[in-house]
């Protein structure tokens, strides 16, 4: 058996066609069964997310498996064969098993380390689960992956780190704050960047958000959207104080805070840190105000050279999370290995006895003056020749199911002795693998 | 058997304090818990080795330097223990393990011999008197690493230099709550402290204060820290200059405890 993997992402193709081939979570059992009704594919899971559409499956034909899931892909969406199969890339073996580890564990991602991605295909397999369209392979396969990139996220830095701005602002505040839960964030002039930063401040537990702006309703506007309080701006230095995270993207000219501003506001916090953030170019803030105790001041450029930093050192760590990887490949090969020899031998062995045991009655029905143990010891013989015969296939299959050259042989057994894997047989092998 | 506690203890405060500085170098999380089981064991061993003395002895075990050093080192690391247990903040231990080695084998580098106690010291007051200037200052210590913790944490994010250490080490805010823990239960320790000392001195020596050296400095440290949790509790201190000032009256605590017993001789001096 073999794990293909077809699929499409980022880096293959642009956000107008991911669109168009992605699977709704909403209408997945129906993809799910028609891809494990396709020819020669026994098992399959389909990943969708904005940044990929992907199907892992197994089959016995490594090609024709491809071939018919690429087909598969295109005909389902209506789409024309041509159109989409230059963004389609296929994996098989190795190379598939590297892939899906790869992407578990972020690092095939946009933001290479972001954490969406593990949670993503753990849903997929659920509906997979759920509709049965995968087995004892891909379940042991995709739990393998769920292993591989926890190991990567503990054992590496790669998503240790904010890569972006607002989650970089998030971590700074933290640094300072610890928790973020009885904290107000104030909003200076409106921006989009600004939004956002905010937005990701009360996600992650501030306590509440104030609003203030040049024109008074687009701080009522704001305001209203983040359930919070707008304030006039010219009494923004009345208010100052209560703020513990300040954001700031006015379009003025000059600095708006100055450090002889933030004296007064500072005594008034009793000296409790604040942090400041200004997004404005120009500065709305005095650099200067930096040199205050319990002042923490980031400008733009401090944000993106903390994400760039960070970034940077993600890209070291996928080093440590590709040697991770590599060494898990082959752990998990040895298992899909082992997993198709047992059967194989015991068919094998099956197949000999069932003709031995055959020839044995046939012989001894026709034997008229046989002597009283006779049966005892043709049984006899015939085993011992069997087993001496089969000896050495067996060891040679068995030390094959190891490496990753097992399906010639395996192919070749089967052809040779048409042998016939009942799915029953898989089972009891990965129960005892468990 | 209290030696082999003892050195047992230090060993295993070595190992700790190993594991605690390798924390703030390697990134896996077991790390820390490995650090601190081996730390608890550590003073669990103390804990035998000091109770063991005091029941040889006859008397609690705080009459020389070897075992204040080593009962000083027995309530940093307890008092460390529990902040780490409450504010989850292992680094701290990378500061505060390594001090409390030092002290326990500064404990073991001077002579360990159980002497008879001397006649002056043969009260109940050496309980209160004792423990509570040792809680005092193992509280002080604690302090003082969170006070240089906060400087670096500081200064990094000033100067924007957000590196590997940046990211191991608390964030202010914790490191500020545990300094005014700290501050909040050393200081009436090192106040009721005093008192009982004096009210002892009346006793054992006709005088309330008599101005040894040990009782000046004692007063000066006093009063350092009086300023700190004053300004505190009034302007809402806190930040770099609390945290130079919190490691400055550390400094003098430290002079008051093992300074004024080596060099100013004095009625405190019994060792």
């Amino acid at each position: 058996m073999n794990i293909i993997v077809v699929g499409l992402s980022h880096k293959t193709a642009s956000v107008d066609i991911r669109e168009k081939v992605a699977f709704s979570p909403n209408s997945i059992e129906k993809p799910l069964r028609e891809l494990v009704a396709l020819e020669g594919i026994v098992e399959g899971v389909i990943v969708s997310t904005c940044n990929r559409v992907e199907i892992y499956a197994t089959t016995r034909d490594i090609a024709g498996g491809i071939a018919r899931i690429r087909r598969f892909m295109a005909e389902y969406h209506h789409l024309a064969h041509d159109l989409l199969d230059p963004h389609l890339y296929s994996y098989h073996g190795e190379e598939a098993i590297r892939h899906v580890f790869r992407v578990a564990s972020s690092l095939d991602s946009m933001v290479v380390g972001e954490p969406q991605i593990l949670g993503q295909i753990k849903t997929s397999y659920g509906y997979a689960a759920e509709y049965k369209s995968s087995g004892i392979i891909l379940n042991r396969f995709l739990h393998k992956a769920f292993s591989v990139a926890k190991r990567v996220r503990t054992e590496t830095k790669i998503a240790s780190s904010a890569v972006s701005v607002s989650f970089a602002a998030v971590e700074l505040a933290r640094k300072i704050f610890g928790s973020l839960t009885d904290k107000t964030v104030l909003l200076i002039g409106a921006g989009e960047m600004c939004e956002l930063a905010a937005r990701h401040f009360l996600t992650n537990g501030a306590k509440g958000v104030m609003v203030t702006n040049r024109t008074f309703e687009r701080a009522q506007k704001l305001a209203d959207e983040f359930s919070g309080e707008a304030i006039p701006f010219e009494e923004l230095f009345l208010h100052l104080h209560k703020a513990d995270i300040v954001l700031t993207s006015t379009g003025a000219p000059h600095a708006i805070i100055t450090p002889p501003d933030l004296e007064e506001v500072i005594k008034r916090r009793r000296m409790r840190p604040m942090f400041l953030i200004d997004i404005a170019v120009p500065r709305d803030i005095d650099p200067a105000v930096n040199e205050m105790d319990a002042v923490y001041l980031y400008d733009m450029d401090d944000l993106q050279q903390v994400v760039a930093a960070n970034l940077e050192g993600r890209m070291q760590e996928a080093d440590k999370a590709e040697a991770i990887i590599a060494e898990e490949i082959i752990q998990f090969y040895k298992w899909v290995g082992t997993l198709e020899v047992t059967p194989t031998i015991v068919a094998l062995r099956n197949r000999f006895e069932e003709l031995r045991k055959a020839e044995l009655d046939r012989t001894l029905t026709g034997w008229k003056d046989a002597p009283p143990d006779a049966e005892k010891r043709l049984d006899a013989l015939t085993s011992a020749f069997m087993n001496k015969l089969l000896h050495q296939p067996t060891m040679v299959l068995k030390k094959a199911g190891q490496g990753n050259r097992n399906d010639l042989y395996l192919d070749a057994l089967r052809a040779l002795f048409d042998l016939e894997l009942g799915g029953t047989d898989t089972d009891d092998s990965l129960e005892l693998e468990e | 058997m209290t030696e082999i506690s003892f050195y047992l203890t230090l060993a295993l405060y070595g190992i700790a304090a190993l594991a605690y500085l390798a924390c703030l170098l390697r990134t896996s999380p077991c790390q820390a818990a490995i650090a601190r089981r081996i730390l608890i064991v550590g003073f669990l061993t103390h804990c035998l080795a000091v109770i063991h003395r005091f029941i040889a002895a006859g008397h609690l075990p705080i009459t020389n330097m070897h075992e204040s050093l080593s009962f000083f080192a027995l309530s940093i690391v307890g008092i460390y223990l529990y902040f780490e247990a409450r504010y989850k903040v292992s680094s701290l231990g990378s500061f505060v393990v390594p001090f409390a080695l030092l002290v326990t084998l500064g404990a073991g580098l001077v002579p360990t011999t159980i002497k008879p106690l001397n006649p002056a010291l043969q009260s109940a007051w050496i309980y209160s008197h004792t423990i509570l200037a040792f809680g005092a200052y193992s509280f002080f210590t604690i302090s003082c690493a969170v006070a240089v913790l906060f400087l670096i944490q500081s200064h990094f994010l000033k100067k924007k230099h957000l590196g590997n250490l940046f990211l191991k080490l608390p964030s202010l805010d914790i490191l500020d709550e545990i300094g005014y823990r700290c501050l909040a239960f050393g200081f009436p320790m090192l106040t009721v402290a005093i008192i009982t000392g004096a009210i002892w001195a009346s006793r054992a020596w006709g005088s309330y204060w008599s101005w040894d050296p040990k009782e000046s400095w004692s007063l000066i440290t006093w009063f350092i820290y009086a300023a700190l949790l004053h300004g505190r509790l009034t302007t809402g201190w806190r930040g770099k200059r609390a945290a130079i000032l919190t490691i400055i009256g550390f400094l003098i605590m430290l002079f008051t405890f093992i300074g004024v017993n080596l060099w100013l001789p004095g009625l405190h001096s019994y060792t």
